[in-house]
This record gives structure tokens, sequence and C-alpha cells, in this order.
């Protein structure tokens, strides 16, 4: 009833091709965009800005990068952060050693340096499979960050790696608020975003999808395997060091290579398993649970806390918080394995027979 | 030279504690084709449950031993009931991150119960060096380096006969072999899985409680599960002798290679110089050294 493409012809090959062929889904993201772009910077609060929207938005930027290598390209890889921290280093490099460089400029080139190094982390793909290849992205997990920290010229020589970014300013108008920043971050990853939505439709897109579903019948078919595999790392990385350079300069200002741990890897594979892999949207919903999780849960229990007045001490409390986030992540994917996005498509398909489901 | 092999002894026998936990997840991998990143959880939560027992009840070694294992077959029935019966047939990804979920769940359930504290662990053998070789060839070799790899040997040995000899052992290899085929000549895959994650939480707690006495049972316990990855994909994820021969592998070369090479670049190699190492391995083997061959048919 709410959501019914019946009667909407498509009269061009324009029409057919479109990226969103039913109006209500063009009506909604209209929506949605128009809510970000003008009523929440209106609205949020500092707090909101900092510790949610901003975050949100750049791991929701790291976590598509991730799903174009894990959920359309299908190589498990456990290294995002890594590449991540190469974004963010190269960025602030070529943002203080080029002198006059537009902070874009900086970004993108943050972004190729880490799909450079995405590239020769991908080599041993053409090779390994599967959790092998888990496994071996851990080496660019561990080895990238020591590598960031012990050569100190890429920390301009800085005690313990820290780097400090400069504020962003472009043609000389200064991002100085958190809502300033929290726009120009939105613009870069509703632009990828939309890159990405095109990209894993057209004929890269497509190639990607037939080695995860099966690489030996791809490779009969004439898809070129070396191709296919290390442009997916490269744009997978690319994304994620974007999300990286954004993390160092619109986010935290300074950040060290140790802050792209492990831990950071784990969390964006949790934002597209939790969020749906092979799935753009996924993507977005997943970095919003996991972002938005700790925090409520950090919440509840304190508000639990202060009805029962059960006396938490912080370490309870943290404990307690990881009890819970690993209970949720079995809990969902025991419920639906493919995740908030599949959700969201069960969900579209039943709005689309209600109120006569027959 | 009696450096050298100080050096590479003292390698080899920390390689033995790595196959230790890498065992662990052999045996998982094997059974069900899951892999399972919750080994280093289960170690931690063993080790914890075991120093518990004596802490707080004052348990003697072999009840304190026996309690934690029980603990530990619960937690692989409950595992195989809660968390493995409801995602069969999902793909390998998805069983994968149902473990990192159980092992946050681990790591938070174990120091919410037995606190954040590093708790010291004493199996009544000493860290010292075996007297007659310090004398003779002046090489320092820990007793208690050589009594884990015994240990280790010894749970080898177990396993292999287990393996080999009994009617679960051999319905463990042909569920390994072919899920279907098991079932259909009327094996219990349930009870199998929930076997096999029993016994890997029995290996759990061995490797725990060597560990523990070596570094204290706290929660770094869980990085040693980082380190038994690359011993894993060096050795192959289905052959137990790999888990051996790579933790053998690993172990030696990651020791050389911070004596000998650490120096060169800075120190603090030790981080991810056993995951390169493994990687170059790979490059050659991609199934690692033992690990099954894959045909790709379409």
């Amino acid at each position: 009833m709410f959501y019914r493409e019946a009667g909407q012809f498509k009269t061009s090959y324009g029409a057919d091709q479109a990226l969103f062929p039913i109006r209500q889904d063009r009506i909604g993201l209209a929506v949605i965009l128009a809510l970000a772009f003008v009523a929440v910077p209106l609205l949020a609060s500092q707090y909101l800005f900092n510790a949610i929207l901003i975050p949100l938005l750049i791991f929701s930027l790291a976590a598509i990068g991730l799903n174009i290598l894990t959920g359309y390209a299908g190589q498990l890889s456990l290294g995002s952060a890594a590449f991540m921290a190469v974004g963010a280093v190269a960025a602030y490099n070529f943002d203080l050693r080029v002198p006059g460089l537009p902070i874009l400029i900086s970004f993108v080139l943050g972004g190729l340096t880490a799909a450079a190094v995405g590239v020769a982390f991908g080599l041993p793909s053409l090779r390994i499979k599967g959790f092998y290849l888990a496994v071996a992205t851990l080496a660019a997990q561990f080895f990238i960050p020591w590598l960031l920290v012990k050569v100190s010229w890429f920390s301009n020589h800085s005690s313990s790696g820290v780097i400090s970014a400069r504020p962003i300013a472009i043609l000389g108008y200064a991002f100085d608020t958190p809502a300033k920043r929290y726009l120009l971050v939105l613009t870069i990853v509703a632009l990828l975003a939309l890159a990405a939505k095109n990209m894993v439709r057209s004929r890269i897109g497509r190639a990607w999808m037939a080695v995860r579903d099966m690489d030996v019948a791809a490779e009969v078919v004439g898809i070129r395997m070396l191709h296919t595999k290390l442009t997916a790392f490269a744009v997978s990385s690319f994304y994620c060091g974007v999300a990286g350079a954004l993390y160092a300069f619109a986010y935290l200002g300074s950040v060290q290579p140790e802050d792209f741990n492990l831990d950071l890897s784990f969390r964006i594979l949790f934002m597209i398993i939790v969020g749906g892999v092979g799935s753009i949207l996924g993507s977005f919903l997943g970095a919003a649970f996991i972002t938005l999780l700790p925090i409520v849960l950090d919440r509840a229990l304190t508000a639990v806390a202060l009805q029962y007045n059960l006396g938490f001490d912080s370490g309870v409390a943290s404990m307690l918080q990881l009890v819970v986030f690993g209970a949720l992540i079995i809990f969902f994917l025991v419920v639906e394995p493919q995740g908030l996005a599949r959700l969201w498509q069960i969900g579209k398909e039943k709005l689309r027979l209600w109120p006569f489901p027959y | 030279m009696s450096f050298f092999f100080e050096v590479l002894i003292g390698g080899l026998l920390a390689g033995v504690m790595y196959s230790l936990v890498a065992l662990g997840f052999v045996l998982i991998y094997k059974a069900s084709g899951v892999f399972n990143f919750a080994q280093g959880s289960m170690v931690l939560f063993a080790a914890l449950t075991y120093v518990g027992m004596q802490e707080k009840f004052g348990f003697p070694f072999w009840l304190a031993f026996l309690v934690a294992l029980a603990v530990m077959v619960l937690v692989g029935v409950l595992t195989e009931r809660i968390v493995l019966r409801p995602l069969v047939n999902q793909p390998q990804i998805s069983l994968f991150m149902a473990t990192i979920g159980l092992a946050f769940f681990l790591e938070g359930l174990s120091q919410l119960i037995w606190g954040t504290d590093v708790h010291p662990l004493s199996l009544g053998i000493t860290d010292e060096p075996i007297e007659s070789l310090l004398t003779q060839f002046n090489i320092v070799v820990s007793k208690f380096d050589v009594a884990a790899a015994i240990v280790a040997g010894l749970l080898v040995a177990v396993l292999a006969v287990f393996f080999n000899r009994t009617r679960i052992g051999r319905a463990l290899r042909a569920v390994a072999d072919d899920h279907q085929a098991a079932l259909a000549v009327g094996i219990p895959l349930k009870q199998i899985w929930a076997i096999v994650w029993s016994v890997a939480g029995f290996v759990a707690l061995v490797a725990g409680l060597l560990w523990g006495a070596r570094n204290g049972v706290q929660f770094a316990l869980t990085f040693v599960a980082l380190k038994a990855l690359p011993v894993l994909i060096l050795g192959g994820f289905e052959s137990v002798a790999g888990a051996i021969v790579g933790g053998l592998i690993i172990g030696a070369s990651e020791k050389l290679a911070e004596v000998y090479i650490g120096p060169h670049v800075g120190g603090g190699i030790e981080g991810w110089f056993a995951y390169v190492m493994a990687l170059l391995f790979l490059l050659v083997r991609p199934e690692g050294l033992f690990g099954e061959k894959h045909i790709d048919r379409v």
C-alpha cells in the first residue's frame, strides 16, 4: 500500500537503469538527505555532533570500504583499521609537507596512498583464500601501525607517534565548529556512498560479485582475477583511507597509529555483519548500530544501577557492557544472519502488501 | 654459538606453548569448520575459573582442575546449543562473527566474576634454568619450559590416540570429513559438536594453566590467541601435526628474529613478525604446511 511500484512505468533506458528505480525510494532518500543536511545541523547539540554523528558517518564510510571488499568481492579482511591508519597518516603528511595543498586533495591523496598499500597487501589474495586470507590480513593490521610508529618521519618526529591534524579550512573558510565539520563529513560520505552504490552495479561491481560467488567459475567465464581482486582491495582501501583521514582531521584532531588497532578492525567487521554483508545501506545501519549500542548500553546500565541502588564501579560496568555486547552480536546473528539490511527488505515487502497480505 | 642454541631452544619451547593454543583452534575447525576466535577467551576463562577455585575455596590442584574442566565442558555444550545449532548452514563468516561475539561475552563474564586483577598461579614447577645444561654447555633452558613442552607432547599423544583409536574419535573424524555422509550413517552431529567443543575447552584449560603460570592469569592471556593464529595458518587449519610443527617454526624464528633482526629495526617486531613469516609461507603453500589441499570444482 505504502510501498508499491505498480503504475510506475519505465519508458526509457535511462529510467530503467536508474539508481533508485522506485519513486518511494527516491522520495525517502531525498527526505533523509534533507533531514541530514538541513534539519540536523539546526537541531543537534554539540555532544550529538562530536560523540555520535561525526563518528557514525566516518565509520559508515569505513564500513562501506570493508563491505566492498568482504561483502561484494568476498575477500575477508581483518585489516581495515590499518588502512585507515595509512589514510590518516598520509593525509597528515601531504597536508604538512606540501604547502598550499587544498585539504580535500590531501584527503584524496591519503585515500590513494591507502589504496596503494591495500593493493600490496591484497596480492596474497591471489593465492590464499578464506580464513587463511583473513589471518594474512592481520599481518597488515600488526605491521602497518608498528611501521608508522617506528619511522618517526611519518608523525613529524613527535613523541609517541601522535599526529595532530591541522584545523580544516577550504578556500579560506574555516570548518571550526562541530556542525560545520559534520556537514563536511556528511558531504564527503554521501558522495562516496553514491559512488559506491553506482560502482557495485557496474561492470566492476558485477565482476566482484562473480568472484565472491565462485571464483573458479568467474575465471572460466573470462573475468580477470588479478584485476578484479586488486581493484577490490584498492577501492576498499581508498574508502578506508579517506575514513581514516576524516577520523584524524574531522573527528579526533589528534590520533596515534595505535588507535587503529585490531579492536577497531573488528568493530568495522561487526558493522558490516550486523548491517548486512553486501549492502551499502547495511553499512550505514550497521555503523549506526555499533556506534550507538555502547552509548545506549552505558546509559541503560547507569539507569538500572540508579534504580536498584547497585553500586557499580566503572570496571564492572564496562565488563557488563562487554558481556551484553557479545550476547547481542550472537543474538543478532542467530535471529537474522543477513543483517539489518535484510530486515529492512522484509519490512518493505510487508509494506508493499499491507493491509491485504494475500 | 651457545647463545644461538639458547635462543633457538627457548624459541622452540615457546613455540610448543603457541601450538598448545593453536591445537584448540584446529580441533574445532576440523570437526565443525568453524574458525573459533573465542579460543583465546576460553583460555582466559578456564585459567580464571581454576585460579578462582583455588583462591576463593582453597581447593587442591586436582579438585580445582576438575571443577574448571566441568565448567569448560558446560561452556562447550552451551555454545553448541545456543550459538552453533541455530547457525547451522549459515556462511562461515557468520559463524566466525558469532565466535567473536562469544569471545567478547566470555572475556566480560570471566572478569565480571573473578575480577580484573592479575592472579598468580603456581603449578609447583619453578622457572629456573636446568643446572646440568647450564654447567656443561652454558645454555640457559628453563625447567618450566621443558615441563610445559612435555605436557604439550603428552596432550598431543592423548589426542592422537583419542582421534585414531576410540569410537568417538572416529566419529569426530567422520564428521570432519563430510557432515552429511556422517549424518547419513547415523553419527549424532549435535553430540559430536558438543564433545569437540568440550575437548577444545579442555585444551584451553591446559593452555591457560601453563600460560597463566608463566605470565600470571590476566586479561593479556587472550592475546595468546593472536600468537596462535600465524601458527595455525603456517601449519594448516586442519592438521594437529601442523599446529605442532607450525608452533615450533614460529617460536624458533620469532625468537631468533627478535634477537638478531630486532635491534636493527628498533625492536618491537614480535607483534607482526610471525604473521609476515606465515604470509611468506602461504605464498608458497596456500593451504599451510599440512592443510588439506582444496580442489575447486565449478
